[in-house]
């Protein structure tokens, strides 16, 4: 039996995918993971805002406080504040507008590397946490947010939520929803303006090609908020 | 011989007051309640669990802050909701399920400072993953 070279080259082929085929990719694919495996590189959770359809409601303000059982003793000073709404306006030309502001979820976060006990820490997939049971209370953190986005737990908490401990003397900031985004949902802020708000929120995975906020973020231009530090931030903003 | 009769008589009677004194005592001392509201199915055997149940949520603890591992066997979720008191629906309290042993054992935990000591709701016990007997 003679092969010519064609057809010895299909003949590999084929037996090299069929010995590849079970169980193995060469590219791992982004999916939805189960309790038992861990936060994995391979995504980066993110937001996009987009300003011009905010409106100036405080839909997701509220919704993020009652998702995390966040409320204040009227003592609007040192009350812990996940998100807040921040009010921009031109100086020259009077145009205002107003966006939520909350933990960026940075690339290379500042807080990270100043904590000295190893509590401000990003996950693998890109989400930026407090672990309180090894925060000492420093606020070295808070000092180095550009962005204002922690908070320091000054009185004793009661009524916690059963997925979000918090507890005074310790910092905490957004946390993008990680016990609902462990779950397969998107975050109360995003889940609440897309139903009784603007519809100018979108979560996804940044690194995932057909998610929509990729895709938004393909087509338009955006804007990170201090975009001069380079800390490549989570969330990005749109008509900023 | 009346003497040697007093002798053991007092004898007698000291020793039965000593006995007598340390039951006293012994009565003094607060027993742990441990009601278990959901007898046998928990996450592993009840000795296992007395011995280790500190070491198994350490663990799982630093698992699910830094990894988001979140497999509820020895979460302190699932802990609380089945261990509850069924009136007061949490585990601290005077007869709770935590703090009556960990007061009798003079252990302070401060779990409870940022966890909250209720059961999510009154329904997690038959929809608990845990698997139980009810």
């Amino acid at each position: 039996m003679s092969l010519d070279r064609r057809q010895f080259l299909a003949w590999g082929t084929a037996a090299a995918g069929a010995a590849l085929a079970p169980g193995l990719r060469l590219v791992e694919l982004a999916q939805a993971r189960s309790p038992q495996e861990a936060a994995s590189k391979l995504q980066r959770w993110g937001l996009l805002i987009d300003i011009t359809k905010c409106t100036d409601c405080d839909v997701c303000v509220s919704a993020c406080h009652e998702e995390n059982g966040v409320s204040g003793h009227g003592r609007p000073e040192t009350d812990a504040q996940w998100i807040r709404t921040v009010k921009l306006r031109d100086k020259r030309t009077g145009y205002a507008q107003s966006l939520p502001l909350m933990c960026q979820h940075c690339a290379h976060p500042p807080c990270v590397d100043v904590c000295p006990t190893g509590a401000s820490f990003k996950r693998d997939d890109g989400i930026v946490l407090v672990d309180k049971h090894s925060c000492i209370g420093c606020r070295y953190c808070v000092m180095a947010c550009p962005y204002g986005a922690r908070s320091f737990v000054h009185e004793t908490v009661s009524g916690q939520k059963a997925d979000v401990p918090r507890g005074k003397g310790t910092v905490e900031s957004c946390t993008l929803c990680v016990h609902r985004v462990d779950r397969g949902e998107t975050p109360a802020c995003v889940q609440a303006c897309n139903q009784d708000g603007g519809k100018a929120m979108v979560f996804g995975d940044l690194n995932d090609t057909s998610a929509e906020i990729h895709r938004r973020l393909r087509s338009a231009p955006s804007s990170q908020v201090r975009a001069d530090l380079a800390l490549n931030t989570g969330v990005r903003y749109q008509g900023l | 011989m009346m003497r040697i009769a007093a002798a053991v008589l007092a004898t007698v009677l000291s020793v039965a007051g000593y006995a007598d004194g340390q039951e006293n005592r012994a009565r003094r001392v607060a027993m742990p309640t441990v009601k278990i509201e959901n007898g046998d199915a928990c996450v592993a055997p009840t000795g296992e669990m007395r011995r280790d149940h500190m070491t198994f949520l350490l663990h799982q603890r630093d698992r699910t802050v830094h990894e988001g591992f979140r497999a509820p066997r020895f979460s302190l979720k699932n802990c609380v909701d089945c261990h509850a008191d069924r009136e007061t629906g949490s585990v601290l309290g005077k007869d709770g399920f935590c703090a009556s042993c960990h007061s009798y054992a003079s252990v302070k935990i401060d779990c409870f400072e940022c966890h909250t000591p209720l059961r999510k709701t009154a329904t997690a016990r038959s929809t608990s993953p845990a698997g139980n007997a009810r």
